[in-house]
């Protein structure tokens, strides 16, 4: 999230599309509805009408996979009648920036494309410098090149009525949902977008979201109280994980890990690769050196490069993320797999076929609270030939929550302290302490060895004490960072250093443990203003609460909005003040020429309306990889720049066998995939069964009545189901044809107290083009009764 | 009452509990009777942070012994003001779910069943698996460049776990031991 739960209050409109918190993120609602209470305005865009559509005023219908198509009108609408922000927009955003001659786009492809690797040359797409490397703009908005004027052309063809023919909205819903939301675009109104998966799980979910920062930028809308692009995460750390790094393709803070490239040969060339030369990102070398003397403490050297070639270098282009993991494992290449509380089997996407992947490992290892459906794949009762799979299986029995310490970061980015309630159960252990165990012994093996590959196991500090229970405290002090020589913790990550003097786990923390104070651990919920609560836990970075808080003052340093002040420049003390902390530079005044650059990560410091990612620096439809229909918008199908993995893991199917459009979703009652919820008795009674919802239309078609076991078929699979008859799906009216759309959870597997077909042997493996995030929430299936 | 909600979890036992019950507008000194009979009188509340979503929810955790008596939504949290979902109202249960798996167990390949073993003997398990497959996969160089990875084991998780365990997690799995298949949940 820009902003943080509590902030929503502050909204004049909300759009929530591809959520449901009413019924995902209960207790955010406390938030919502106090913005409606006071007259805020609530939109509910999404394929089923939900909980939180049922609070809205309101309901846009919008078949599965068609959000750019969706946002792509407003955006339309906004810019053919003139409902931006228009200060902000010419001020703090690239709209002014004028893109090189090379830059084109036809028929759905942009320039630069190579059909063999699915690519483009993003070099297609520069903004034009002049002689000395300077950007050229044109601050009027007139020139035909510049970004407004190319978005504007773009965006042109995404009229309401092609529109509605692609989404299935009703025509007077849709142009009441334009007019309301462009409404946030007034100075001094503030509109929010929330989203989750529903916006994400997509073969474009991350055109997806950019379509919904666009459409933010253009209304004046990020950077201010009541506003931003707001990501409702789903799992109570998964913001923590992300941030330290549990993705092949990032360490702590956001950071690239390095590849077999020829620039990665030395360190230098890494950093010279990774580093922009414009931004707060300048300060990346200091990042990552600072993380390499907490990885390796006094091993990291001057002279070894701080110990860069200690870090593994990834095989250049090869893509490790999960679908493509998966992938590795059917093909037998994967020995080995470590799950600390993960549950793929129920899941991963075509969860069928990673099943049977599973049994390729010579073992596996689960540390979790409750047998999953992955630790126990080799059972019977999971329809497996137990003496035919030969996998090792070592489950190791983690405690609960409260009974350990730690922190949490939550989707506002609030890392926020557990203390430890009660001992943990059983023989049960932290994963604190099964991880630092496991780390001691392995050291031990190694500690003798004299082979350069086991180096970096050597090199590696494990100085959390010598017992098998770890000091926490020393680990929360390496996260934030201190100073090798004194060892006095570092205050903010502004004095992080690149030569070695330095330590810091993950540089976005740094400052949560200055001097003798976890900050995560304070407790004081006065709110000092515009219900940031300062002093409540500690946000990342350097707990600020509202990002990019500097857009929320005019050109002049001034509030847009005496009702909606972040922060405000005050000339007589020289600094930036207000309620929160500022994300500027907090003695930048009026006459430092990069006075009105808010965005202070990005080179430049302007909003991003036109960002080179993989299929194009502007959000266009393509259909997901299964559909019911042909682009409207233009004769490309697929999204061009979309990369397929093993064939045999994703079966495409087609329209004329399986008609119905699909797409899965959670309940407040169980958690992702079940193994928590469906081995408690309270939650496993509330909601016992697996389900699927279907119209009343479908269901009078198939001659399904309610409460009826019926199966559920993909070209992946097939589940087994009880009919849920419900007016909240309805029949979506396209350009050309009338198709039905259902819906249904992916919580349930086949052990715990409630068990149900998993949701997941019906959904196709492949990704985003980006992201390789699954396209869980748009496929074809079809439906029948259980003889 | 001149205790401000804040000051609420530095009370011990009775006296807090009393504070709660006069706040729901009960009867003070009959309220202060009946606490003696209530099973957290006696108990200190623990704060945590709700296991499940990210909206980072408060609550309170009384436990003695080995039973967690009663959790309740922290009043004092300024996201849920002592209000919670269906899941978060249950999380006793995460503890005393009698699904919950208490000892590390084992599985030998082709085996039909789960046998109980103790942490001595499922680390050392998991230790050398660890070793075995590492050291035998290992690519130290690649065309001279070194390279110290495996891509024959691989991570998977985090989401639910704490900020100082991912932490350690990724430096023990990638900085350590050179994996390169490191994944979690945000993936997906």
């Amino acid at each position: 999230m820009t902003n943080h739960w509590n902030d929503l209050k502050h909204a004049d409109v909300l759009m929530i599309i591809g959520a449901n918190p009413a019924e995902n993120h209960p207790i955010s609602f406390k938030w919502i509805l106090k913005a409606l209470e006071k007259g805020g305005k609530l939109i509910s865009v999404d394929p089923r009408f939900t909980r939180t559509s049922q609070m809205a005023n309101v309901y846009g219908q919008l078949r599965s996979g068609t959000d750019i198509a969706f946002i792509g009108g407003m955006i339309n609408y906004i810019l053919e009648n003139e409902l931006f922000h228009k200060e902000y927009v010419a001020a703090y955003t690239n709209a002014s920036y004028i893109v090189e001659d090379t830059y084109s786009f036809n028929d759905g492809m942009f320039s630069g494309y190579d059909k063999g690797k699915r690519s483009y040359d993003k070099t297609k797409w520069a903004f034009k410098k002049d002689k000395e490397g300077k950007t050229l703009k044109d601050p009027t908005l007139k020139d035909p090149k510049c970004v407004f004027q190319l978005m504007k052309k773009h965006y042109s063809r995404y009229d309401v009525d092609t529109v509605i023919g692609v989404t299935g909205t009703a025509k007077e819903t849709y142009l009441d949902i334009c007019k309301t939301y462009a409404s946030t675009g007034e100075v001094g109104k503030a509109g929010t977008i929330l989203y989750a998966m529903g916006g994400t799980q997509h073969t474009v979910g991350t055109q997806n979201i950019r379509s919904y920062a666009i459409l933010q930028l253009l209304l004046g809308n990020i950077g201010i109280s009541g506003g931003g692009v707001n990501a409702l995460r789903g799992e109570s750390n998964v913001q923590g994980s992300t941030d330290f790094g549990l993705l092949y393709d990032n360490v702590p803070g956001y950071m690239q890990v390095p590849t077999t490239a020829e620039s990665d040969y030395t360190y230098q060339g890494f950093l010279d690769r990774i580093t922009p030369k414009e931004g707060y990102w300048i300060n990346k070398p200091k990042f990552y050196t600072s993380m390499m003397k907490s990885f390796y403490g006094d091993n990291a050297t001057k002279s070894n490069e701080f110990g860069y070639h200690y870090l593994p270098k990834l095989s250049a282009g090869k893509n490790y993320s999960f679908m493509r993991l998966f992938d590795a494992m059917h093909r037998k290449e994967l020995e080995g797999l470590l799950l600390f509380g993960s549950n793929p089997a129920v899941g991963g996407p075509n969860a069928g076929k990673e099943i049977e992947s599973l049994s390729n490992l010579k073992w596996m290892v689960a540390v979790d609270l409750f047998e999953t459906e992955t630790s126990s794949f080799w059972q019977k009762e999971a329809g497996a030939d137990p003496a035919s799979i030969q996998t090792e299986v070592i489950f190791l029995p983690a405690s609960g929550s409260f009974e350990k310490e730690g922190s949490v970061t939550n989707s506002g980015r609030w890392m926020q302290y557990r203390w430890q309630a009660i001992k943990p159960k059983g023989e049960s252990k932290a994963d604190l302490e099964i991880v630092h165990m496991l780390a001691r012994r392995l050291k031990e093996m190694y500690k003798n060895s004299s082979n350069p590959a086991d180096m970096p196991m050597k090199a590696m500090t494990w100085d959390y004490g010598e017992s098998d229970h770890p000091d926490i405290d020393l680990v929360c002090r390496e996260i934030n960072g201190y100073d090798m020589k004194t060892k006095q913790q570092v205050k903010k990550f502004g004095d992080l250093k690149d030569d070695g003097s330095t330590c810091s786990g993950n540089w976005i923390y740094c400052g949560f443990y200055p001097e003798n104070e976890n900050l995560s651990k304070r407790r004081d919920s006065t709110d000092e203003g515009m219900s940031n609560f300062l002093n409540w836990s500690y946000a990342w970075p350097a707990n600020r609460r509202i990002l990019y808080n500097r857009a929320s003052a005019d050109l002049n340093g001034k509030a847009w909005s005496k009702t909606r002040v972040g922060i405000e420049w005050n000339a007589a003390e020289g600094k930036w003040k207000g309620n929160d902390v500022p994300d500027f530079v907090v003695d930048k005044g009026p006459k430092d020429p990069t006075f009105n650059d808010p965005f202070i990560m990005m080179a430049g410091g302007k909003g991003a309306l036109f960002a080179s990612i993989n299929e194009g620096p502007i959000p266009e439809h393509y259909e997901p990889y299964e559909n019911p229909m042909s682009n409207s918008f233009s004769s490309v199908q697929l999204n061009p720049a979309v990369q397929f993995g093993e064939e045999e893991m994703n079966a495409q199917g087609d329209v004329s066998k399986y008609p119905i459009v699909a797409t899965t979703y959670r309940l407040s009652e169980h958690w992702q995939s079940g193994a928590m919820t469906r081995s408690q008795e309270w939650l496993a009674e509330l909601v016992p069964h697996m389900f699927v919802e279907i119209s009343e239309e479908l269901a009078k078609e198939k001659g399904i009545n309610n409460k009826d076991k019926i199966i559920v078929s993909s070209a992946r699979g097939e589940i087994n189901a009880y009919a849920m008859v419900t007016k909240r799906f309805k029949p979506y009216k396209l350009k050309d044809k009338t198709v039905h759309h259902i819906g249904m959870p992916w919580h349930f597997g086949y052990k715990g107290i409630v068990t149900g077909g998993s949701a997941n042997r019906l959904t196709p493996h492949i990704g985003d083009a980006n992201s390789t995030i699954p396209e869980y929430k748009a496929f074809l299936c079809d439906v029948r009764r259980a003889k | 009452m001149e205790f401000t909600r804040r000051q609420f979890l530095k009370l011990s036992g009775a006296v807090a509990a009393t504070l709660a019950v006069v706040e729901l507008g009960f009867d003070d000194k009959g309220a202060q009777a009946k606490t003696r009979e209530f099973k957290i009188a006696e108990l200190k509340p623990t704060p945590t942070i709700c296991p499940y979503c990210a909206v980072g929810c408060g609550i309170l955790v009384y436990s003695k012994g080995d039973d967690v008596v009663y959790t309740e939504g922290d009043p004092d949290h300024p996201i849920n003001e002592g209000s919670l979902c269906s899941k978060g109202t249950t999380v006793r249960q995460v503890y005393t779910s009698e699904k919950r798996i208490t000892k590390p167990m084992y599985r030998a390949p082709g085996s039909d069943k789960w046998k109980e073993v103790d942490w001595d003997f499922a680390l050392e398990k998991v230790a050398k698996n660890i070793k075995e497959t590492r050291d035998r996969t290992f690519i130290h160089k690649e065309k001279g460049l070194t390279v110290n990875r495996t891509d024959s084991i691989a991570y998977l998780g985090g989401a639910a776990l704490d900020n100082e365990e991912c932490h350690l997690l990724q430096k023990l799995f990638r900085a350590g031991l050179g994996l390169t298949y490191i994944e979690h949940q945000a993936r997906i």
